[in-house]
């Protein structure tokens, strides 16, 4: 094929030519950050480290983490940035990721940095459980906003409930992971029982279920903050509810992949990733942020997300993650019956 | 040689002539070679990477573990004993449980009943090969090195699987009861799919070519529509349609739309125009002589319909089935957005590879997918083969004769279903330039706004032209060059078959199972093809594999229709294959060149299952967007993409019709 | 069994007179397979230069693949072939010497005729002027100058069939190769082009190797025919050879028209059928032999009604050989009567013969009489059974 020739006679010359390339370092960095938030970071990185240049590679978290694990043999990447710290986790338990100290991560909330010394990833922001719930249609049916986690297996939420499947959806499993955490393995299967119940759908992406509730596709969406303000912001009829037993919640971080050879210019990176600016702009979109006192409160959000945040052990969670997935399909999944 | 009188039989087989190979001959099996190279990089080599990627296992090899406890002190250590042993006395892990995935852990206090995290005891934990990997924490440890931990760090240690060969994922697979539960469904909703598609269609057919119902060419027109649009889009548009919000709610009788229910009628909706098309052309080359012997018989109308209309058109009916039956089950992007939480063996690939990074199970739900496909595949070969034998070329075409009460069914019918069709594709145009439904129903374009938007922005609906144009131009020379191969080169039949048969087995592979074949062949730094992986030339490789059955059938029918002499006439003439192959089989096959052209444009328009897995960050493309923005609850700016692949589509038709109508002024003045 | 084909046989494999002009194509042992079918049975031939051959013989009989083995198009799966001196035997297609016409004309449809005629003239270092003279001399040849400028579809079969000729003499080819030319075309055209053919062929003196199935072609257009029957040769001579000395019962029965009966040879010069004895050539059948014998209908001659000998001047019937025989049945063919004859000498089975106009007029032959016809000794052919 010609264009495959093209391509091999185009690697050919780039390989050929390696004077006319400058100083500059390209850094390649997988990402699954809102496409529209990634200019602005990218712009300001850039003014203040004009001999690095990002080249964003931007998909969901999934995707990213199934990309990732499938080049672990070749890695294509030399940063992560923005990825869920569950998938980070996954590919530090692979041997994936190199463990650096960032300049000024002591400033961090500890929480938000791997246990480990040195991390081997640093976090970004915090996004957290909460429910979208659509006051228009909770009208018409005659419902009350739910308040709790335990509201939500009232009854007359049935068939009205909509939330990910942890299988398939971050979201999904830092719910899970959440009430586990909470309650303990036990109290948390024996409420997700009682929630099935009410389940309309679990949907493949974590930001779905509020855009459904939004859309009046359900009443209550489980989901997180970020996609319910969004949606309130587009005109939903929705209250975007934190419950009152706590939030699971998933940190977005940073991490450099190992062997990378550009690990200098990485490390640049991270260490502006921890920075007091870097973390303003996080703010912009997410409610919490790693670094303390510099979040300022959201629209449509609350001031006091932070507070709602439970402790969360994401080691226990990534390692305990394929025995409760196998537990939770074997549980929910094989009711493959619609409900109606 | 002298062969003796009486010999009966050719005197040695062995020294049998081969002939001279001339220069053509040499070109014509250099090209065959070189295509059948793509069809066996492209196909064979990706699928058999896939089958052996499905006996790939993941188990925890306890054998590969050695653990010592200390006494209270910490300084003095028992005896040396591995995982194995511990477990045979302990049955802690059930010989089952030891099968795992590749992201499976094994916590190693399972296999000291009497841990404690407060006691003083210390372990040590080593791998008696340099592959046995543990985690500490969420620290990798390999090798056969002596780890020390206190019991509260011990508590922390995970043991990882190993990779080995074997069933175990087809034993997963099976007792997963969702899993398996799909198998089931899958097979279920194609069958259903497949009756009720069918009956429309030959009704629809049977109105076509059996009554003389007015304003049949706008009726084709309007069942040609679903092929233009993604399967995702009937998706939407029954969200739309019948949803908790949707406009005819109530028709459901309060059973949901997102299941089974959805799926059928999606897939009716997808399916309609092909089986349309091919029970159509069974139907249109019915034979008038044997209408009129039956009206000679004084046969009533429905004996003559049993008795000639019905096995007239079996053939096209059994076709038919076939594809709608494989076109559901391989289907992809219609349960994706519709099915809920029914299981499809198609979106279970989906969810194990993207969902669960879980690659294996990915490989094994898509060796299980091809089961069904192939079967009816083959079964649909072998019926197409006795088909040809009755095919008359003497039949006389059958005029219908008006009769007003016969007429008015097939115009209502044919109407209901139009309305069914254009309905679908009004919702989503609807659905696409509302603010927010059902909410706010005020105008706005602010769907199209797709660069605010996950999934790929503008610049994916750039890249879908691109590989559409670029499919349609590539696929279009390779599947037409291997046709030319296969109908008219005149030796290596073993090559020729070989290939033909490589050449059909697109067909009969789902595209999610050829995509996720694809991520397994050349995603392997190993591979020297790797450098295409995520770039666009992968994307159009998978894009003409995927189509390529019907493009080389295409391809093989004009060809057939070519004199076979013309290549004796020229090589007695003396002139090279290349000069009759550009002079005179080119310009007379170009009609259905340019109809290869515009099939595999459109499908590379509207593809989902097999790109889904292959594009990358800078190749996203339209059809993938619209599963994307479905998938994030972004449904209207979805509707806004799927319509903009719509009108991309009727676009690219109606270019095709003035360039076929400006062409064959030109190139086919001898008609 | 061998088949030596030229006039006076000359076994292969010996050393020929110098003086005997060397055969321009000759086919030596040639065999070819199907798998376990054998389509070509140790074909050899020779034929000289200027000949026109026909290859006869009924569907499946390895006419059409013993041309297509001469041209390139099936290779054999053993034998030798020389064409002009030259081994071609397993030369592609392309380097051999050859023009072809095939049944379907094989004309390229979107080229116009000269085109067409002009696709072998190209190519081969000839400047435009000289093809274009070249194409209007072969159109003028077959008498198409008007059509040069119009497609294939819109000339008539026979016209088609002359473009097709054209194209493949245009190249001056050694061999000219006709795959049943003629066979696609209703019978007045067929007629008219199996003349057009013959003459064309005459003036260019091109070695014409022609296949059909029709024996009434070969007869008419053949130097020599070439008879074959499942892939065996079983006959070659000209055509009066061919339909007078038959050397097997097949080519007897496949080139005109028999009455066969079952018959055993009583003595040298003697056969019994029915329960007669009739005066025949026996050749060195011994007595007790079984054979058909063949007597074609118009060698049978009417002798007149009511058992009077028409007085046979230049040909003296033995009296055994002539029959009383009943007029059954007559069929007017408008240039003879086709009358069926029962005779008792010949048993119960029906004789066909064809009396001329004049005859029956003469004798006044009519349905329900009885004549005496003859069938004349050296008509009456024996063909042996075999065991």
């Amino acid at each position: 094929m010609n264009r495959h020739m093209f391509l091999m006679l185009a690697g050919a010359m780039s390989v050929a030519l390696p004077a006319i390339a400058t100083a500059q370092t390209e850094l390649t960095v997988y990402t699954a950050v809102e496409a529209v938030d990634l200019d602005r970071y990218k712009a300001t990185f850039e003014k203040s480290h004009p001999d690095i240049t990002i080249n964003w590679v931007r998909d969901s978290t999934g995707v990213m983490t199934a990309k990732l694990l499938a080049e672990k043999d070749n890695p294509q990447a030399d940063v992560v940035w923005g990825l869920a710290a569950t998938s980070l986790l996954l590919l530090k338990t692979e041997g994936m990721l190199e463990a650096y100290q960032p300049k000024g991560v002591e400033a961090l909330d500890k929480k938000f940095v791997d246990k480990d010394n040195p991390p081997s990833w640093v976090g970004m922001d915090a996004y957290v459980a909460a429910l979208c719930y659509n006051t228009v249609e909770g009208e018409k049916l005659g419902l009350k906003a739910p308040k709790s986690w335990d509201d939500l297996t009232k009854p007359e939420y049935k068939g009205h409930v909509i939330m990910p499947n942890p299988a398939s959806s971050g979201t999904g499993f830092l719910d899970v992971s959440g009430w586990m955490q909470m309650w303990g393995e036990e109290k948390a299967w024996s409420f997700m029982d009682k929630l099935h119940e009410n389940i309309s759908a679990y949907t493949h992406s974590g930001s779905k279920p509020c855009k459904m509730a939004g859309a009046g596709e359900a009443v209550v969406g489980v989901s997180f903050e970020f996609p319910g303000a969004k949606a309130k912001s587009a005109g939903a009829p929705i209250d975007i509810i934190f419950p009152t037993e706590g939030s699971g919640w998933e940190a977005e971080a940073t991490a450099i992949i190992a062997g990378t050879a550009n690990l200098e210019a990485a490390k640049t990176l991270v260490d502006w990733s921890v920075t007091k600016e870097a973390n303003e702009m996080y703010n912009a979109g997410y409610a919490v942020v790693a670094y303390p006192g510099v979040a300022k409160p959201v629209e449509h959000l609350p001031s006091d997300i932070a507070a709602k945040m439970i402790d969360n052990d994401f080691e226990w969670a990534a390692n305990n993650r394929a025995t409760i997935l196998k537990e939770w399909q074997k549980r929910y999944d094989a009711k493959s019956e619609p409900k109606s | 040689m002298n062969i003796a009188l009486e010999a009966p039989y050719l005197p040695l087989a062995g020294k049998r002539l081969r002939q001279e190979t001339s220069r053509d001959d040499r070109i014509k099996f250099g090209l065959m070679a070189v295509i059948g190279l793509y069809l066996v990089v492209a196909l064979g080599a990706p699928l058999f990477v896939m089958l052996s990627k499905s006996l790939s296992t993941y188990r925890f090899d306890l054998a590969a573990f050695e653990f010592q406890v200390s006494d209270e002190t910490g300084a003095k250590w028992g005896p040396v004993v591995t995982a194995d042993a511990l477990n045979r006395t302990l049955g802690a892990v059930a010989e089952g449980d030891l099968a795992s995935s590749a992201d499976g852990r094994l916590a190693a206090t399972k296999f000291f009943p009497d841990f404690s995290f407060r006691s003083p005891v210390h372990y040590r934990i080593r791998g008696t090969t340099d592959d046995a990997a543990f985690l500490a924490g969420s620290t990798l440890e390999k090798g056969t090195e002596w780890r020390e931990y206190d019991s509260g760090t011990f508590r922390r240690i995970m043991l990882r699987p190993a990779r080995t060969l074997g069933l175990d994922n087809f034993k997963t697979y099976f007792s997963t009861p969702a899993l398996a539960r799909s198998i089931y469904n899958s097979v279920l909703m194609a069958a259903i799919s497949t009756v009720v598609t069918i009956s429309i269609a030959f009704a629809l057919a049977y109105g076509l070519t059996r009554s003389c119902m007015p304003l049949k060419g706008l009726f084709r027109g309007i069942l040609a529509i679903p092929i233009l649009v993604p399967s995702l889009l009937p998706g939407i548009a029954l969200v739309y349609l019948f949803g908790n919000q949707g406009i005819f709610k109530d028709w459901l009788l309060g059973y949901s739309i997102y299941g089974p229910i959805g799926i059928v009628i999606g897939s009716v909706f997808f399916t309609l125009p092909h089986a349309f098309l091919i029970i159509l052309t069974a139907l249109s080359i019915a034979d008038a002589r044997h209408y009129e012997a039956a009206a000679s018989l004084k046969a009533s109308k429905w004996r003559t319909f049993t008795t000639v209309t019905l096995p007239g058109a079996r053939f096209g009916l059994v076709s038919a089935a076939f594809v709608v039956f494989t076109l559901v089950i391989t289907d992809f992007g219609l349960p994706k957005v519709i099915g809920g939480q029914y299981g499809m063996l198609a979106v279970d690939i989906y969810k194990q590879v993207i969902g669960q990074q879980n690659f294996e199970m990915g490989a094994v739900v898509s060796v299980i997918l091809l089961v069904p496909a192939i079967l009816a595949f083959a079964v649909d070969r072998r019926m197409q083969k006795r088909q040809v034998a009755l095919l008359s070329a003497r039949a006389v075409p059958y005029v219908p004769k008006p009769n007003v009460r016969m007429d008015t069914i097939c115009f209502a019918f044919a109407c209901l279903v139009s309305f069914f069709i254009l309905g679908m594709i009004a919702m989503c145009q609807i659905a696409a330039v509302v603010k927010f439904w059902p909410y706010d129903l005020t105008l706005t374009a602010k769907n199209f706004a797709f660069d605010l938007m996950d999934g790929g922005g503008w610049s994916a609906y750039a890249n879908s032209i691109r590989l559409a144009l670029l499919t349609a131009l590539f696929g279009s020379v390779i599947v037409f060059a291997g046709a030319y191969m296969v109908e008219k080169a005149d030796a290596f039949r073993f090559g020729r078959n070989v290939f033909h048969f490589l050449a059909m087995m697109p067909m009969a592979v789902p595209g999610m199972v050829l995509g996720l074949a694809y991520i397994f062949f050349f995603n392997n730094p190993a591979n020297p093809l790797n450098a295409i992986y995520g770039t666009m030339t992968i994307l159009v490789v998978s894009t003409v594999t995927h189509f390529y059955t019907v493009a080389h059938l295409t391809a093989l029918t004009a060809l057939k229709q070519m004199d076979p002499e013309f290549e004796s006439v020229a090589a007695s003439l003396k002139q090279p294959f290349h000069r009759l192959f550009f002079r005179v089989t080119l310009p007379v096959c170009l009609p259905a060149i340019l109809n290869i052209a515009i099939y595999l444009f459109v499908n590379a328009m509207t593809t989902v299952s097999a790109v889904v897995f292959l594009y990358a960050s800078d190749t996203k493309l339209a059809s993938v967007a619209v599963l994307n923005m479905d998938d994030a609850g972004d449904i209207a700016p979805a509707a806004a993409m799927g319509m903009m692949i719509f009108y991309t589509n009727v676009a690219a038709k109606l270019i095709h019709a003035l360039l076929a109508r400006g062409l064959l002024a030109r190139t086919q003045a001898w008609r | 069994m061998r088949h030596a084909l030229s006039i006076e046989p000359t076994p292969t494999g010996i050393a020929r007179a110098p003086e005997v002009a060397a055969p321009y194509l000759e086919i030596s042992d040639l065999w070819k397979s199907y798998g376990d079918f054998v389509a070509l049975r140790d074909i050899s031939l020779s034929i000289a230069k200027g000949e026109f051959i026909c290859f006869l013989g009924p569907s499946g009989c390895g006419k059409t693949t013993l041309l297509r083995a001469i041209a390139g198009l099936d290779l054999q799966s053993n034998g030798r072939i020389l064409q002009g001196g030259r081994n071609i035997s397993t030369l592609p297609a392309s380097n051999r010497d050859y023009g072809i016409v095939f049944q379907s004309y094989a004309l390229f449809p979107n080229l116009t005729i000269e085109q067409n005629i002009a696709f072998g003239l190209e190519n081969a270092g000839r400047s435009r002027a000289e093809i274009a003279t070249r194409v209007n001399e072969l159109l003028a040849t077959v008498g198409l100058s008007e059509q040069s400028k119009k497609y294939p579809a819109q000339l008539s079969g026979g016209q088609q069939q002359r473009i097709a000729l054209a194209r493949a003499i245009a190249i001056s080819p050694g061999l000219l190769l006709l795959d049943e030319p003629l066979s696609a075309l209703d019978a007045k055209v067929r007629v008219h082009l199996r003349h057009e053919i013959k003459s064309l062929q005459r003036k260019l003196g091109v070695t014409t190797i022609m296949v059909t199935h029709d024996q009434e072609e070969a007869l008419a257009m053949a130097d020599r025919i070439v008879v074959m029957n499942h892939g065996v040769i079983e006959q070659v001579g000209s055509p009066t050879e061919i339909y007078s000395h038959p050397k097997t019962l097949f080519v007897a029965d496949f080139i005109g028209e028999t009455n066969q009966f079952a018959a055993k040879v009583l003595k040298d010069g003697a056969v019994e059928i029915g329960h007669s004895a009739f005066d025949c050539s026996t050749k060195d059948l011994e007595a007790g032999t079984t054979a058909t014998a063949v007597v074609r209908p118009v060698d049978i001659i009417p002798h007149g009604a009511h058992a009077h000998v028409v007085s046979a001047v230049d040909r003296p019937a033995t009296p055994q050989n002539l029959i009383d025989a009943e007029v059954r049945e007559m069929e007017f063919l408008g240039m003879f009567w086709r009358t069926r004859l029962t005779a008792p000498r010949l048993g119960e089975r029906t004789l066909v013969a064809d009396f001329s106009v004049n005859a029956v007029r003469r004798l006044n032959i009519e349905t329900g009489g009885v004549i005496q016809v003859e069938i004349p000794r050296d008509r009456l052919l024996l063909f042996p059974r075999s065991a």
